[in-house]
């Protein structure tokens, strides 16, 4: 048993990637059900048929549906996505130009909400009950359900358009000074934690809550420990997997969240990218963006699984 | 990962916490007993209730018809003629929020009937199926749920361009696994049990098996599950509406009436805000009306 962490981790692994290779499955058919059409929006409804037929060759169209899912997964490996059929550009430029934007993002999202996620999820939960809690339980509660794009057009409407402190619309390029920089992302990164506070602050009270009623702290309260002590010494600890685990649950919100914000504050992210060519109806951008997301959640999601298995201290202590 | 799509967390209210909760009395008997205000649960109904009041009869009071032009001011203010103002093209903002809530309520009430109808089918029906038919059938449905739904919807947006069906089937994938995962824990539990064992002896057969031994003791969870479905295929529906990919003009739900007036946003339009608000005010109810039942349901067993 003294393997039972790797094991583990190997088999968490392991099957994160077979999903991932099922999940490429599932957005191949689903992007390359029509066969016929790709060649024809590409070139549009005035095409001769022998254009069409031609681009379909050139495409690799009339090629079997498995043989072009493979060239697909292969181009993958080798990080060659494609040619984007509405501006002819690589696939892989375009991404690798939008996607330090997102990551920019949604790190200061996450470096600002996990510790205010996590200061409110704690009082709360040794509130539990009190007014504090049950002020906090009503508003996560809403928050959770709000639409982003009611968040920002609020968020627009008070800080642009009453207060007029902030611009309504987002530009990276523009950033000279610490104040420029605030200014761009304040109302972008508002949207994103309002909900990702709410729904991050409401599961780590829960994974708090789960340890306060075990036997253990009742114990500690049994023997006189004070209610602080209880809570930072003796449930705190054993709480650290399950709130870990919580946040990078949490934290796959952003994935839908940052395509509300991105569009709406006109952020050149990847996310935008990928409404864009949802638009045009560019499939090679669709497929590569939709993959990227779908890792990203993947990852996350194992993240927080890979928590939940090494902060288990009955597999940690044999 | 169904933990993401859930709005609590699920083991807020899980058996296991309600048997193995504190033992220490919290309360005298009498104080416990108390019968409490559910505000939050009135609030939540009052809501809820409105909206799809709203959506029943809500074109049948619609002042105007949707698309009517009714004023040649644009980005109107709030006036007795107009009482919600009026939009990008001079119509009244009402009569178009009142016809709008009937996409937005109607087409998230059907996907997530069909969700819980599939998810909880699946869910019931895998477990007294042979073992590598659930297994087969699981292993489709956690890739699935590997996919975020907006992804879903994005990616079936784009080869197949938008429209209603093809919404609720986007909704419908990316929100059937879940219902499935929970549907199948419970069921999966509950075909252990005795009474469960008794039937089989007795000969019963399987669909008699699901639908009168397990589906009884299962439905009350089902229905709070699809509720929570149903508040994510709001957001879900409006947030393609919002990006200009789910319902198209003419017809118009609340999502789409937030994007279609964006650009009164700068001059703090009612329009813009009004079907904002009206889809957060439908969510938050939803929400709220969810969460007292589901809590209220496990103090219940205490």
């Amino acid at each position: 048993m003294r393997n039972a962490i790797p094991v583990l981790v190997l088999g968490r692994l392991s099957s994160s990637l077979v999903t991932l290779f099922l999940v490429s499955l599932v957005i191949f058919a689903i992007t390359s059900m029509l066969p016929g059409d790709t060649a024809q929006l590409i070139l549009g409804q005035f095409a001769t048929p022998d254009q069409v037929a031609a681009l379909r060759t050139e495409l690799g169209l009339d090629q079997p549906a498995l043989l072009r899912y493979w060239h697909w997964l292969s181009g993958f490996m080798t990080g060659n996505l494609g040619m984007s059929a509405s501006n002819g550009v690589s696939v892989t430029q375009l991404m690798s130009d939008r996607l330090p934007n997102s990551l920019l993002l949604a790190a200061i999202t996450t470096a600002i909400s996990v510790p205010l996620a996590l200061i409110m999820g704690i009082t709360a939960a040794m509130r539990r009950g009190g007014a504090v809690d049950r002020v906090l339980n009503l508003v996560t509660l809403s928050m959770v359900a709000v639409p982003e794009f009611l968040v920002a057009t609020l968020a627009v409407l008070l800080f642009a358009v009453k207060l007029d402190w902030l611009p309504a619309l987002s530009y990276v390029s523009t950033v000279e000074s610490f104040g420029d920089f605030m200014k761009i992302y304040a109302m972008p990164v508002l949207t994103l934690c309002c909900v990702l506070i709410a729904q991050m602050a409401r599961m780590t009270r829960a994974a708090l809550i789960d340890q306060l009623d075990s036997a253990y702290v009742e114990m500690a309260r049994l023997k006189g420990v004070p209610p602080m002590r209880r809570v930072l010494r003796h449930a705190l600890p054993n709480a650290v997997g399950p709130i870990a685990n919580a946040v990078a649950l949490s934290l796959s919100y952003l994935l839908g969240g940052v395509i509300i914000v991105e569009t709406i504050f006109n952020y050149p992210g990847i996310a935008s990218l990928m409404v864009d060519a949802v638009s045009n109806r560019d499939l090679a951008l669709v497929q590569a963006c939709a993959m990227l997301f779908c890792s990203a959640y993947l990852v996350l999601v194992m993240m927080a699984d890979l928590c939940a298995i090494l902060s288990n201290p009955r597999l940690r202590n044999r | 990962m169904n933990e993401f799509r859930a709005m609590t967390h699920p083991r807020t209210n899980s058996r296991r916490r309600v048997t193995t909760g504190s033992r220490l009395p919290v309360a005298s008997p009498a104080r416990r007993n108390r019968p409490r205000l559910h505000l939050i649960r009135w609030v939540g109904l009052g809501l809820f209730g409105f909206w799809v009041l709203v959506a029943i009869f809500g074109p049948m009071l619609a002042p105007h018809p949707m698309s009517a032009f009714v004023s040649d001011e644009i980005y109107g203010g709030a006036s007795t003629a107009n009482l919600l103002g009026t939009d990008y093209m001079g119509r009244d903002m009402l009569s178009r929020i009142l016809t709008g809530a009937r996409y937005t309520v109607g087409l998230a009430i059907i996907a997530a009937l069909l969700s819980s109808l599939i998810g909880a089918g699946f869910g019931m029906l895998t477990v007294l199926l042979p073992r590598w038919i659930e297994e087969c059938i699981r292993r489709v449905f956690d890739t699935l749920i590997s996919i975020p739904s907006k992804m879903m919807a994005l990616v079936m947006v784009s080869a197949f361009g938008t429209s209603i069906p093809l919404l609720i089937l986007a909704a419908v994938l990316s929100y059937a696994p879940g219902a499935f995962r929970i549907a199948h824990s419970m069921a999966t539990n509950l075909a252990t049990l005795e009474y469960v064992q008794v039937a089989r002896t007795r000969g019963e057969g399987k669909l008699y098996i699901a639908a009168f031994e397990i589906m009884p003791n299962m439905i009350q969870s089902v229905l709070t599950d699809m509720g929570m479905r149903f508040v994510f295929i709001v957001l879900l529906l409006s947030g393609m509406s919002f990006l200009g990919l789910g319902v198209q003009p003419p017809a118009a739900d609340l999502g789409s009436l937030v994007r279609e007036n964006i650009g009164g946003l700068s001059q703090g339009a009612l329009a813009v805000i009004a079907p904002a608000l009206a889809i957060g005010t439908l969510t938050i109810g939803a929400n709220l009306l969810i969460d007292s039942l589901s809590t209220s349901r496990g103090s219940q067993k205490e």
